[in-house]
C-alpha cells in the first residue's frame, strides 16, 4: 500500500478509514446480502477477525445492517445519509463549471474513437 | 537611447516556456512532471503579468502627478522610453483586466472548493468512502478535512476486487497530495495568460497519471489500475454521460501508459525546465534593472533642471 506522509507504508497497515471504505465497498459490490467470509474473499490481505472488528464497526455508525441467516450473520449496506449528501455533488458533475472542476473524476468523457482504441486495449490485456 | 529589445525579452521567453512546458512535462515521470509543469506555469504567469505591469508603468509615470512622486522628469522619460506610448497604454488596459478577471476567477474557484468542503462534512459519517446508490457508473474524490471519495453502486458492481481496490487508491491519491489545488493553481494561470492553457491541459493529465501510478502501487499491478480504468470509462460512456466529448480525451493514453514500462527520469528534461524558468527570471531582471536606469535618468534630469531653475 503506497501511502502515509512520505510515500510508503508497510502492506497490510492501512488506516482504519481506507479499510472501512474497502469494506463497503465490497458490501454494495455485491449483489445482495453477504456472510463475512464472502467480503474477506473481495479485500485482499486483510484477518477474518479484523474484518469482523471493521463490520461491527460499520453496523454501528448505521452505515451496514446485520442479520442472522442460518449459523451466520449475513451484511448489506444502508443507502444513509453520507450517500444522499454524496448523490447531491453527484448530479454537479453533469452541469459542469466551477463546481464539477473541483471535483477529482475517476475517468473524463471518451470519443467514439477513444471507445474503439480502448476496447482494443483491453481486448490486447486480457488475452496476454 | 535605450534599446527596446530588452524590454520585451521576458515575453518572448514566457512564451517559450509556456509553450515548451507542456512537450518536456509529458517525458517525465507523472509526479516529477506534475510538479515541474506546475512550478512552470506560476513562472510563465508571473513572468508575464510582472513584464506587463514595467511596460504600462513607463507610461503611467509619465502621468505629471505620478512624476511628481519621483519626482522625475516627464519630458527626459518620454524622449528617453523605448516603449512607445501605445503599446504601454494597451499593457496597462490588459492589466486591469487581468486583474478583474482573475479576482473573479479566485472566487468562483474558491467557492466552489469551499462548498465541496462543506458539503464534505456531511458525507463524513464514517470510513473515507460515500457510496451513491445510482446504477450509473461514477466517482470522483471530494478535498475536505479529511477529503472523501464518492463512488455509485454501479461503479462498484461493476469491477472485480483487485479493481475496485484501484479505483478507491486512485482517489486517494488524489485526496493525500492535494490534486485539486494544482488543479487551481493552473487553472488561475490560463486566466492570467491564455498560452498557458496547453500547459493546463497537461499538468492535468500528470495529475491524473500521478494517481493512476500510486494506485499501481498500492495494489502491486499497474495493469489491474489499466483495466480498472477502461472498463469504468467504457461503461459510464455507454451510460450515455459522454455526450460532451469530443477532445479526444486521455483516457485511452492514461490505459496505456500504464500497460507500458514506467517512464523513467531524464535529466536532459529537468536541465531544460530549469534552463527555461532561468532565463525566464533572468530576462526579466535585465528589463526592471533597465526600466530602473530608464527612470534615474529621468530623475538625474529633473534635479538638473531644478538646480538650473533656482540660479
Amino acid at each position: 500500500m503506497a501511502g502515509g506522509k512520505d510515500g510508503r507504508r508497510a502492506p497490510g497497515r492501512r488506516a482504519r478509514g481506507e479499510l472501512e471504505g474497502a469494506v463497503l465497498a465490497a458490501l454494495w459490490a455485491a449483489d445482495g446480502p453477504v456472510t463475512a467470509a464472502v467480503v474477506q474473499e473481495q479485500v485482499p490481505d486483510t484477518a477474518y477477525t479484523t474484518l469482523l472488528t471493521i463490520l461491527t464497526r460499520l453496523c454501528g455508525k448505521g452505515r451496514v445492517t446485520r442479520r442472522r441467516e442460518g449459523r451466520s450473520y449475513v451484511y448489506a449496506p444502508v443507502d444513509d445519509r453520507a450517500g444522499h449528501a454524496a448523490a447531491g455533488m453527484h448530479s454537479l458533475l453533469a452541469e459542469g463549471g466551477d463546481r464539477a472542476a473541483v471535483l477529482a473524476r475517476f475517468v473524463s468523457e471518451l470519443s467514439a474513437q477513444d471507445e474503439r482504441l480502448l476496447e482494443q486495449l483491453l481486448h490486447g490485456d486480457s488475452s496476454a | 537611447m535605450f534599446w527596446p529589445v530588452p524590454m520585451y525579452l521576458p515575453l518572448l521567453v514566457s512564451a517559450v516556456l509556456a509553450l515548451g512546458a507542456p512537450w518536456a512535462g509529458r517525458r517525465m515521470p507523472p509526479r516529477a512532471g506534475a510538479w515541474a509543469m506546475l512550478c512552470a506555469a506560476v513562472v510563465a504567469a508571473g513572468t508575464w503579468v510582472t513584464e506587463l505591469a514595467i511596460l504600462a508603468f513607463t507610461a503611467v509615470g509619465q502621468v505629471p502627478l505620478v512624476a511628481a512622486q519621483g519626482p522625475w522628469s516627464v519630458s527626459a522619460l518620454a524622449a528617453e522610453d523605448p516603449v512607445s506610448r501605445k503599446i504601454a497604454a494597451v499593457c496597462a488596459g490588459v492589466i486591469l483586466v487581468l486583474t478583474v478577471s482573475l479576482t473573479l476567477a479566485s472566487w468562483r474557484r474558491g467557492r466552489a472548493l469551499v462548498d465541496a468542503w462543506r458539503e464534505c462534512r456531511d458525507i463524513a459519517a464514517g470510513g473515507d468512502l460515500a457510496v451513491v446508490d445510482d446504477p450509473v457508473p461514477a466517482a470522483f474524490a471530494v478535498l475536505g478535512l479529511p477529503g472523501r471519495v464518492v463512488v455509485s453502486s454501479g461503479m462498484l458492481r461493476l469491477l472485480d476486487g483487485p479493481e475496485r481496490g484501484a479505483l478507491l487508491a486512485h482517489e486517494r491519491a488524489h485526496l493525500r497530495h492535494r490534486h485539486h489545488v494544482f488543479s487551481l493553481v493552473l487553472h488561475l494561470t490560463t486566466v492570467v495568460n491564455p498560452l498557458l492553457r496547453s500547459l493546463e491541459r497537461a499538468g492535468a493529465f500528470a495529475v491524473e497519471r500521478w494517481a493512476d501510478e500510486e494506485a499501481g502501487a498500492a495494489v502491486g499491478d499497474r495493469r489491474v489500475v489499466a483495466r480498472a480504468i477502461a472498463r469504468a470509462a467504457l461503461a459510464s460512456s455507454r451510460a450515455g454521460q459522454a455526450a460532451l466529448a469530443a477532445t479526444g480525451g486521455p483516457v485511452p493514453q492514461r490505459v496505456q501508459a500504464l500497460l507500458a514500462p514506467p517512464v523513467r527520469h531524464r535529466v536532459g528534461v529537468m536541465v531544460a525546465f530549469s534552463v527555461l524558468m532561468a532565463a525566464c527570471c533572468g530576462s526579466l531582471a535585465v528589463t526592471a534593472h533597465d526600466t530602473e536606469r530608464l527612470f534615474e535618468a529621468a530623475m538625474h534630469a529633473h534635479a538638473t533642471a531644478v538646480r538650473v531653475s533656482a540660479r
